[in-house]
């Protein structure tokens, strides 16, 4: 078997295994605990589907009060966010990879367009750890989870350049390395802090829908 | 056997004037990536070779190797060169048969002595059930490779059979089929300088340039990780392919009727493995030059290449996954809702308990 047999069969199951336990545990461990309920008249006029909802799309963009302070990470986020976005779910080949998985399918963007993508992704993800490390107090806020997570998210938009652009190595060994690097961001996403991408949405929704019950902007 | 001794008499007697042998070195010197200047002295060498002993043995194989070869438009100064080389045994060609034929190997082996001839292997060797699955005049498959290896000069295994294991070694390999380099590699038979020249078939040019380059030289050329000549097996099909663009554009045919596929773009959604294989066919082409797959509307499907049988499906992208079922991602769902509740469920017992306690 040589090694992108490897990572296209046998280590793409299994990391496809693991994230999808990985995050069912997490999210059924999450919905089952044991919840409170607030038995108070409720102040406001907002019912808590509306104030989960109002909160999940406000925490699209910071307070007013906090603009200027996190104005460049939110920017930064906000551009490596979009760009993984439009390399993952535009890029032809992810998409067949897609369709191949799940049977669904849709057009494919312009080449032009995720290149760009891309090339603002990895801008965007090495200017956030440079401000990461030269913030003395976000420095001391980093935990290796952190790191670690930027590892495992830049590793495929690297690899995946070298793959598109046939850099330093045989295609298959590049498009094997990209392969490998998109497996270790799948076993790793539930264990750390990637797995917000399910559970951001839990958490804004159950802050925003008590706040909503108390009468409380958020 | 009488007749000419040198591939340069032996050539004048066929009639090839001086122009058409340098045309052959010319086109032998190009596909070899060698400089211009090379296909002088390749002329001079190869008018001065002598005629090469070489023992065909075809194992496991379809013959599609040998006809490749044989078949190609004819006549060709390729296939002059192989008319030249003393092919002193060779299965399908070989007016001989039975204790005959057999006879003439170990003429042929006794004759051209220790390093003096060439083995061209084509198919696999088949090592189930003691080699039975395939015998010539008694002899397994692998007591004869072994036999004749022991002497030989170097060994050139011709089609993705004899390099790799090919067909018969895909999934489940019933005979336990084998490459000539496995079986180097276990000790099996007798280790000697190996060229593989993998394909299904190989393209003609690259069977004889490997000759060619043999005869010139004496040596072996400069080969990949696989034992391939790197002059032939240097780039991938996608590196060489004049749909190229049209990737790079990331225009593809969605299916083999369709709008895209009759405008020619690239096939890489429908399958095509050009990418990740290696081999001449995009630039030496088939049927005198004529075509290759990608340019009669298929995609390649990677045959130059190890375990292409069992490399997924021919007609799956290459960036599909290579599995079929999905059984394991729903044992996955079921044992992450069966962990997440007995985590939930462990909470809430601690929970109660702390509960209970601070109560009491």
């Amino acid at each position: 078997m040589t090694l992108l047999e490897f990572t296209r069969g046998p280590a793409l199951e299994a990391s496809l295994i693991i994230l999808v336990a990985g995050v069912i545990w997490r999210l059924v461990g999450l919905l089952l605990l044991p919840y409170k309920r607030d038995h108070s008249e409720p102040r406001g006029n907002r019912t808590a589907l509306g104030g989960a909802l109002q909160t999940i799309l406000r925490r699209f963009w910071p307070y007013r009060a906090f603009q200027n302070r996190v104005l460049f990470s939110h920017v930064m986020g906000y551009a490596f966010h979009i760009g993984l976005a439009i390399v993952v779910f535009g890029y032809r080949p992810h998409i067949l990879f897609i369709r191949d998985l799940t049977g669904i399918s849709w057009p494919g963007l312009p080449y032009w367009v995720v290149y760009l993508a891309g090339a603002v992704t990895l801008a965007a993800l090495v200017a956030l750890l440079i401000r990461r490390l030269s913030h003395g107090v976000l420095r001391l806020l980093s935990t290796p989870d952190d790191y670690l997570s930027w590892l495992v998210t830049i590793l495929p938009v690297i690899t995946g350049f070298m793959a598109v652009q046939h850099l330093g190595a045989r295609y298959e060994t590049l498009l094997a390395v990209h392969l490998l690097s998109v497996e270790l961001l799948l076993i790793w996403l539930p264990f750390g802090k990637l797995m917000h991408t399910f559970t951001f949405l839990f958490s804004r929704g159950f802050t925003g829908a008590r706040a909503a019950h108390k009468g409380a902007k958020t | 056997m009488a007749g000419p001794s040198t591939l340069g008499d032996f050539l004048l007697q066929r009639g090839i004037s001086r122009r058409g042998f340098m045309k052959f070195c010319t086109a032998m010197a190009s596909a070899m990536a060698m400089p211009p200047s090379f296909a002088r002295d390749m002329a001079a060498n190869l008018e001065t070779a002598k005629r090469q002993s070489v023992i065909w043995l075809s194992f496991q194989e379809c013959t599609g190797c040998t006809e490749s070869l044989t078949r190609s438009h004819s006549p060709t100064l390729e296939s002059l060169i192989f008319d030249f080389i003393s092919l002193d045994y060779h299965h399908t060609l070989q007016a001989a048969s039975g204790h005959a034929a057999e006879k003439a190997r170990e003429e042929a082996m006794e004759r051209a002595g220790e390093g003096g001839y060439l083995v061209v292997v084509d198919g696999s060797i088949p090592t189930g059930a003691g080699g039975a699955y395939s015998t010539i005049a008694g002899m397994t498959n692998l007591q004869m490779l072994a036999e004749t290896l022991e002497n030989a000069a170097a060994v050139v295994s011709v089609g993705t059979c004899a390099a790799f294991g090919g067909i018969p070694y895909a999934d489940p390999n019933p005979t336990d089929a084998r490459s000539v380099e496995s079986l180097m590699a276990n000790g099996h038979v007798p280790s000697k300088p190996l060229i593989n020249v993998s394909g299904c078939p190989p393209v003609p040019v690259v069977i004889s340039g490997t000759f060619a380059h043999y005869l010139t030289f004496g040596q072996i050329p400069e080969l990949d990780h696989y034992n391939r000549p790197k002059a032939f097996f240097g780039d991938t099909i996608h590196d060489r392919c004049y749909r190229r663009p049209f990737y790079d554009q990331g225009k593809m045919a969605k299916s083999f009727d369709d709008e895209g596929a009759r405008k020619g773009w690239c096939l890489y959604e429908v399958g095509c493995k050009g990418p990740t294989t290696y081999n001449a066919c995009a630039t030496a082409k088939w049927n005198n030059g004529t075509s290759f797959p990608i340019e009669s509307g298929h995609g390649c499907l990677g045959c130059s290449e190890p375990n292409f049988w069992d490399a997924g499906s021919f007609y799956k992208p290459l960036s599909a996954g290579m599995w079929g079922e999905a059984e394991g991602l729903a044992a996955a769902a079921a044992v992450g809702v069966a962990a997440g509740a007995g985590a939930a469920w462990g909470h809430r017992r601690r929970h109660a308990q702390a509960q209970e306690e601070s109560q009491s």
